[in-house]
Formats: C-alpha cells, structure tokens, sequence
C-alpha cells in the first residue's frame, strides 16, 4: 500500500485492492450488518405475500368469511399487503442509512490508500 | 373536435415541447441513455411509477375487477408488493456495478460478449413482446375512444408508434423520464378524482359501497340474471387449476418485476445507489396508493355502470372511461381517456429505450465491436436508429395483428421471461460466488425457453374455440391445452435458476472467481460506480 495519503479516482482502484476490501474487517461487518436486515425482511415478505395466493386458492370458503359491513378476510388480507410493504420499505430506508455509513468509511479508507 | 382529440392534442403538445427541450441536453452517451444520471430520486421514483402503470394496469386491472371482482384485485396487489424485490435485491446493486444496462452488471466478471448478447436478447424479446400488446391495445383504445373524430386502429396505431419514436430518438432518456412524470401525475390525479367521485356516489359511505359490492347485478352468458358477491374470491381463478395458476401469477410478478428491463434502466438515471433506493420507495408510494384505488375503480365500475353496460360499450377496458362518464359526463370520459392515452404512450417509449439501449450498448458496441466505440457518438446514433427499427416493426406487427388479436398473454409472457430468464443471472451474478459465464448464458436460454414453451402451449394459445370466435381473437392452436396454467411462472422460473446453477457447475472459470471480489464490494459500496455528469 502507499505510504502518502493521496485521493485517487475510484475507477483506478486496482484488483488488489478488491481483494483487501472484501476481506476487510469493515466490509465483513457492512455484510453482515446488510445481511441481519435483508435477509429476514426477504423472507417474511415472501411468505407473508404467498399466504395470500394460497389462502385464496385453497381456502376460498374461509377467506370468504365477513369481518364487518361486506368486508371479507381476503379483501382485508390483500390490503394489508399494501401496508406490509410500506412498512418493510420504510424499515429499510432506516436500515440502509447504517449501511451507507459503513461504506462511507470503507471508501474514505480506499482513498486514504487502505489506512 | 371531439372533447377527448383536443385533450390529446394538448398531451402531445406537452410532451414534443419537452422531447424539443430534452433533445439539446442529450449528446453523448450518459446524457442519451440515463439523463446524465441527474433524475433526482423523487422524479425517479414518479417515472419508475410512470414506466410500470401500463394502459394494462390502468384500464385492464378496472375491467379485471369490474368482471371478475377480488380475484382481479390480486394483480394490484403482487404489482406493488414485487417492489421489494427491486428494493432489497436489485435496485442499488444494479446502480453501484452497472452502466446503462443490466447486463453490465453480469458482464463484470463473467465473459462479456456471450453474456451480453444473450442479456440483450432476453431484453429484445420482452420489450418487443410487452410493447406488441400495448400497442395494440392502444390501436384499439384509441380508436374507440375517439370514435367519431374519424381515427381508424390503423391510424391511432401509427400515430402512437410515431410519437413513441419522437420521444426516443430526439429526446432520450430525459424526455421519456418527463414523459413519464407527466403521465404518472395525471394518471394518480385521474384515479384520485374518480375514487373521490365513487365514493360521493355513495354518500361517502364505505358501508354502502361495499354492500353494493356484495349485490352486483348482471346476466350470465345464457341470458338469466345473477346478484354476485364481487367480494369473494375465486370468480377468476377457478379449479382444479386456479390456485395453482394464482401462486404461478405471484411468482411472476414478485420475481419478473425486478427483472424488467425497463425499470432496471431507469436506476441509472440517478447519482447513487442511495437515490436509486429513495426513487424506489417514491414509486412503491404512488404505486400503492394507485392499486389500492383499483379497488374504486373496478368495483365502482361494477357497481355503478355494471357488466352488462360495459359489455355492449367497448368490453371490459373500457371499464374506467365508462365509470368517468357515468359519474361525471362526456368531458370527464375525455379527461380519463387522455390519461389512458399518455399511459399507453409513455409506457411503449419506456420500452423502446430500453430496448434500443440495450442493442446499441450489449449487442453493437460491446458484442460486435468488442467493447470499443469506434467513433464518438456512434452508440447514441446505433440506439437512435435501433429505436426507430423497433418502433417500425412494433407498428407493422400491431397492425397485421389487427385490434381485435389474443394479446393479454404477451404481458404475462415478459413478466415470465423477465423473472425466469433476467432475475436468476442478475441474483446468482451478484450473490454466489462461483457463478460463471456458461451458467449465465444457461440461465438466460433455459429461463426464456421455458417462458416461451410453456405459454405456446398453455391454454392462452391453445384452446378450441367456438365457431362464433373469428379472425385473429381465435387461439392460435385449436386442441386442449398441454400445460393447463395461464402463467408460466410457478415450472419457467425454477427451471432457470436450475439452467444458471447446471451451466455454472459443469463449467469453471476462473477469471470470474477472481473478480468476484470487485463485483461484491462495487455492488456493495458504491466504490468506482458510475458519476452524475453535468449538464450539456
């Protein structure tokens, strides 16, 4: 690595240096920090939303059922679809600041030449 | 002039202003192809909505619901939950290791040209099929809505080519994105009215809309008449098959959504990966609160006009025109008409950029030249001519088809291609690192085979018709369907990721092991990612 701190252009970024950000500990700990949030939120969109499809094709007498008013359990389960995704949506945005926080300082340290 | 020409006439106005604006801030390539990445994400986010809210979504999804009720409202609700795929998996990887295409995120570090051609391919083919059956419902739409002004299908469908080709090739990626802004404004501001109006048609009591809701009135095929609960499912979707076609439905949607090309373009448009993030969640607000409205829409429209009107006025697309003019008479049905118009528009220009950008970028420059731009400007010029060819053929295969041709299926034939074909390579690309050229060439083909196969033979094509079906509506092949779900998805989208995981694992490259590392922490940091450039 070079001694002098100097910024350098991030398209100038040799294959070497890939290699020792990848097995840094700051891009260990920013795939991990990613991987806590993404991983769970993919799975429970997945199943919260297939439920729906499933539900629907399988269980239609069931889903058929009136809450209040005409309103059933599938038109209520299929609008809750909507602020499922909101919510998963604005939980990542608050996720995903602390992510680009950590590769901030990972491509802060790049420039400084890997210090 | 017919209410509806004249507000037309005034979109069109609108937006060959903006395409002569656009057009002097769009040399050179980053300017051309992603508006020199200077979208903000807010104006991203209204044209990802603009780009994804079809004349399918707008006028197929309130005739769906106005028909068929719940179980049409199930396509408004996998549209937008698909965007958390975009937003966790896609769309900031994508912007972090990509240039124009999504095909330069798999280039990186596999073997560019097999890679690219058949990336670029897989994009030709859903933009091509996806843009065959909006214009064609366009041809038919606006003949139907200007019916009177004279305005034949033949020309509403060159007239919408010609536009779409303006758009592109003088204006580029900047003045589609306004296109898109524009249209996706209208299109809320329309849908708002009209749920507003629904619902004053009510006496703003959700309790009486939804009883009505539960006592649609209409008469079946054989003349007797029937009250329908709107509300329950299963009036779509019906066995043995129909949950099975519905999960099938789901899957492509959720997965294909990530994968089409059109909306992966647009996450170029913006600085970073940050405002590529920020443009997503905008869209998922619009689109949301859009396909919640659905709910107005179709069932105002069975409610309020009822199926056996609309039946006899033009068939379910006309669903949410005929609900405008009930509600609130001829200028208002030219209002919502307008916007189905600039829906239809903005949506075949978003699919000739991308298209056009793919085949300059992926297939011109990268496949046959090698990666060099022998003159500066020529991949602009290639993607300029290759938006005019597209928009040529579109135009010429729309009209030998006719208004009244099958079309629907091509829609659920580019989520299907795009989630079994596109999805798999962009995912495994980016997350497993012993991923390969061979594996992505496998996927691609497997995936689109697979998509194709199975909707040939599937009861969208091959169905026996009865005599009193003619010309080009009747099925393609007249005998049982062989696959019996409508929706390839649930067989296509599997088989794909077992192409990409079968090619990749027979194979080894090393080159692409190496550079894992650089895709992994470009994708992940932004490190080296394509810069915003000013303006001309």
């Amino acid at each position: 690595m070079n001694a002098m701190p100097q910024p350098i252009k991030p398209e100038a970024v040799s294959g070497t240096e890939w290699d020792r950000i990848a097995e840094s500990a700051e891009f260990k700990d920013l795939m991990a920090t990613k991987k806590v949030f993404i991983v769970p939120a993919f799975i429970f969109f997945i199943v919260y939303y297939f439920a729906l499809p499933v539900l629907v094709g399988y269980a239609p007498q069931f889903m058929a059922t009136k809450v209040f008013w005409n309103v059933n359990l599938a038109y209520l389960f299929a609008l809750s679809q909507f602020f499922m995704a909101w919510g998963i949506a604005f939980l990542y945005v608050k996720a995903a600041g602390g992510f680009d926080k950590l590769a901030k300082d990972i491509i802060e340290k790049s420039a400084r030449g890997g210090k | 002039m017919s209410t509806p020409l004249v507000m037309f006439l005034l979109f069109i106005a609108v937006t060959l202003g903006i395409t002569f604006w656009a057009s002097k801030r769009s040399a050179g390539s980053s300017a051309y192809f992603a508006a020199g990445r200077q979208i903000k994400g807010w104006q991203n986010g209204i044209a990802v909505a603009g780009d994804y809210m079809s004349a399918a979504s707008f006028l197929g999804i309130a005739g769906i619901i106005a028909f068929q009720g719940y179980d049409g409202f199930l396509f408004s609700v996998g549209w937008l939950v698909a965007y958390l795929t975009v937003l966790l998996v896609v769309a900031e990887p994508l912007r972090n290791a990509g240039k124009y295409t999504m095909a330069d995120v798999l280039a990186y570090r596999l073997k560019a040209r097999p890679v690219r051609a058949m990336a670029s391919l897989s994009t030709l083919v859903v933009s091509t099929f996806y843009m065959i059956a909006q214009m064609v419902g366009a041809g038919a739409l606006v003949a139907l809505l200007l019916k009177g002004s004279g305005i034949s299908f033949h020309t509403a469908v060159i007239g919408v080519g010609i536009l779409m080709i303006v758009y592109v090739v003088f204006g580029g990626m900047l003045a589609t994105t306004w296109v898109q802004i524009i249209k996706a404004i209208l299109l809320m501001g329309g849908t708002l009215l009209l749920s507003i109006l629904v619902m004053a048609h009510f006496g703003f009591h959700l309790s009486a809309f939804f009883n009505a809701i539960a006592n649609v009135t209409y008469h079946d095929a054989k003349g007797a008449v029937v009250i329908k609960d709107f509300l329950t499912p299963g009036l779509r979707y019906k066995p043995p098959y129909g949950p099975l076609d519905l999960i099938s439905l789901g899957m492509a949607l959720i997965f294909g959504t990530a994968g089409l090309p059109h909306i992966l373009v647009r996450f170029y448009t913006v600085p970073d990966a940050k405002t590529a993030r920020i443009s997503v969640v905008w869209a998922m607000v619009l689109i949301g609160s859009f396909y919640i409205m659905t709910t107005f829409l179709g069932f105002g429209a069975a409610t309020i006009v009822g199926p056996d009107f609309i039946k006899t006025h033009g068939g379910t697309n006309m669903s949410a025109p005929l609900l405008a003019q009930a509600l609130a008479g001829d200028i208002f049905f030219a209002f919502i008409s307008a916007i189905a118009f600039a829906t239809i528009l903005a949506v075949v220009a978003g699919l000739t950029i991308s298209a056009s950008t793919s085949f300059a970028h992926d297939f011109w420059t990268n496949v046959i030249h090698r990666g060099v731009e022998r003159k500066a400007g020529e991949e602009v010029l290639v993607a300029r001519i290759a938006a005019f060819v597209v928009g040529a053929v579109s135009i010429t295969i729309a009209i030998l088809l006719g208004p009244t041709a099958n079309v629907a299926f091509l829609v659920a034939l580019a989520f299907a291609v795009a989630a079994s074909a596109n999805l798999p390579v962009i995912v495994l690309s980016i997350f497993w690192k012993r991923f390969n050229t061979a594996g992505a060439v496998g996927g691609l083909l497997v995936g689109l085979l697979a998509s194709i196969g199975l909707i040939l033979i599937s009861p969208s094509l091959m169905a026996v018709d009865p005599p009193t079906v003619v010309g080009a509506a009747r099925h393609l092949f007249q005998r049982p369907a062989i696959f019996p779900l409508e929706n390839p998805g649930i067989l296509s989208i599997p088989l794909g990721f077992i192409g990409a995981i079968v090619g990749t694992l027979l194979s080894h490259e090393p080159q692409a092991l190496d550079k894992y590392n650089e895709l992994l922490v470009r994708s992940n940091t932004g490190l080296g990612s394509e810069k915003a450039v000013a303006a001309h």
